[in-house]
């Protein structure tokens, strides 16, 4: 099931509804796909969320009385040609982390919030695979499902000012990873070497929706070492 | 061929109409906040109306100019000056090395767009010259101009017949001293109360200080209350999304918004008042006014059709010029 709904004059969303957050995700990353290579009048680009996809269209551009009607009718007929069952081909993404220490300055904090060791922390973190539903937040931010619930933790009260690029960070039900050095309230539990968005390469960010991360320690040593040899 | 930025002014930064094709990996459009301004001031000096102006907030720069060149500026009026002489707005103007161009505080509007003949010679990333601050990249540097900097342009003949005895109807700036902004109803309007409905329509909103390229942060007499506590995940925004976060306050997203939010959206400013809300400052005050999606629609083709025929004229007048 789906339904349109205007996002003022110039974008439109399309929200699905549906009982697997995983099939949900399928349709939205296949009809991006699909948005991309067709040659649909007016369109400028399509963003996907965890239960939407925002087309954004040129309304100057759809020689037609009503822009959004159209839109609507040619997205309509995409969305009638995805198969039943998207099994989505995402490319997996193994993640370098260094857990605790300075690199993950809430560890011990998240491990006593739950009665665990710092290392069944770790070995919990590392157990499933996560799926990337979309990028927001900022550049090359990825929204990750697949925290087992176990490891769901509150925000800090008060915020840190500053959070390094690259930190792994627990928030309420999701784990992610701070593409930018910001401010943030999430757990920090350790910290990626990669670089998640450069603009100095043709694929600008690491990661895409559909893709599915893995996290897997490393020492600081190796976190210290990383890139040395590519130039990173 | 470089200008030196004597002043910076309050906040002087790079764009075009944006970055468009880089949502999806999180990365802001980004662009003119009053693109109408930014392509009357390109159109003026014969530029393609999509390329990089200088958009100049509230406190303008001083510039000195290293070699000739013809400039226009469009937009809030800034008194500006050339070697404290009162130059005219909506027109172009021939600069001479070693002019120096000041623009003060605004006396109407928030933002005053510089064009450049031959257009700033910033690299494009992504496709876009728009100083993108948060990612740190786009525009001169990444950022805002600062004193010291020097920005180049793209070297272009002259006009050597430039008669300055031609400027733009000032009629095509009233867009500034409106006050209703209108916009149409929003994914999540049905979660407001019937009350709060009203209120968004009919209540006197102040433009707070807390108000930026990012986003515009009112402050209304009532505040604005959704239906049993619903709870969104993050979706798509536009530039003049109007979200509702929980103190009740409106905050509209604009041109340095992030692509997606997670607050409800009661919902988007017209494309068409996008301007006139650019070019509120703190303090200044608005209401807003629902309008049909059609009417929307029809309110773009209307003003986009006035532009092209701005723009046949201008070009009419540059031909004889140059």
């Amino acid at each position: 099931m789906h339904s349109f709904h205007p996002l003022g004059d110039s974008a439109i969303i399309v929200h699905f509804d549906g009982d697997s957050s995983s099939e949900i995700h399928g349709k939205i990353v296949s009809l991006a796909s699909m948005l991309q290579g067709s040659e649909l009048d007016g369109f400028l680009e399509a963003v996907p969320s965890y239960t939407t996809l925002t087309i954004h269209y040129n309304p100057l551009l759809i020689g037609k009385d009503d822009p959004y009607e159209y839109v609507c009718r040619q997205v309509d007929l995409l969305i009638k040609k995805l198969p039943a069952h998207t099994d989505l081909a995402g490319r997996q993404v193994d993640i370098p982390v260094c857990y605790g220490g300075d690199f993950g300055p809430d560890l011990d904090y998240v491990a006593s919030y739950h009665n665990l060791s710092v290392q069944e922390v770790i070995a919990i973190h590392m157990e499933p695979i996560y799926p990337v539903y979309f990028l927001g937040f900022s550049p090359g931010f990825p929204y990750l499902g697949g925290l087992l619930p176990k490891l769901e933790t509150p925000r800090k009260e008060t915020p840190r000012k500053t959070i390094p690029k690259g930190s792994v960070g627990i928030a309420g039900r999701q784990t992610g990873i701070y593409p930018l050095g910001s401010p943030g309230g999430w757990q920090i539990i350790g910290q990626t070497p990669l670089r998640l968005f450069s603009i100095n390469q043709d694929s600008p960010a690491l990661l895409q929706p559909g893709d599915n991360i893995r996290f897997y320690p490393i020492s600081r040593q190796q976190f210290m070492d990383w890139g040395k040899e590519d130039g990173n | 061929m470089g200008i030196k930025v004597l002043k910076s002014g309050l906040h002087s930064t790079i764009q075009d109409i944006g970055r468009i094709g880089l949502q999806a990996l999180g990365v802001g459009v980004s662009g003119a906040m009053d693109v109408y301004a930014m392509r009357m001031a390109n159109i003026l000096v014969g530029n393609n109306e999509k390329e990089a102006v200088m958009e100049i907030t509230w406190i303008g720069p001083v510039l000195e100019f290293e070699q000739d060149g013809v400039i226009s500026l469009f937009g809030a009026e800034m008194s500006p000056t050339i070697n404290r002489e009162t130059i005219q707005m909506g027109c172009p103007i021939l600069v001479r090395k070693g002019d120096v161009l000041r623009l003060g505080v605004s006396k109407k509007g928030c933002r005053c767009y510089l064009a450049i003949r031959g257009g700033f010679d910033v690299s494009s990333v992504f496709g876009s010259k728009s100083t993108y601050s948060l990612g740190e990249f786009g525009g001169f540097k990444g950022r805002a101009l600062q004193e010291g900097d020097t920005i180049y342009w793209n070297e272009v003949s002259l006009m050597k017949n430039l008669s300055s005895n031609w400027r733009l109807s000032p009629k095509l700036n009233h867009y500034q001293n409106n006050n209703v902004i209108r916009f149409v109803a929003g994914k999540q309007y049905s979660w407001f109360t019937e009350n709060s409905q009203n209120v968004f329509a009919s209540q006197l909103y102040t433009v707070t200080l807390d108000s930026n390229r990012t986003g515009y942060r009112l402050c209304g007499e009532q505040s604005l209350k959704v239906e049993n506590d619903k709870e969104l995940l993050t979706e798509g925004t536009v530039f003049g999304t109007i979200q509702i976060p929980q103190n009740g306050q409106p905050i509209v997203l604009m041109a340095d918004r992030q692509p997606t939010g997670g607050y409800p959206k009661i919902g988007e400013v017209i494309t068409v008042d996008l301007r006139v809300l650019a070019q509120k400052k703190p303090k200044d005050m608005i209401y807003f006014q629902p309008v049909s999606l059609k009417e929307a629609h029809q309110q773009l083709i209307l003003l986009e059709k006035e532009i092209k025929l701005v723009k046949k004229i201008v070009n009419q007048k540059l031909e004889v010029e140059s």
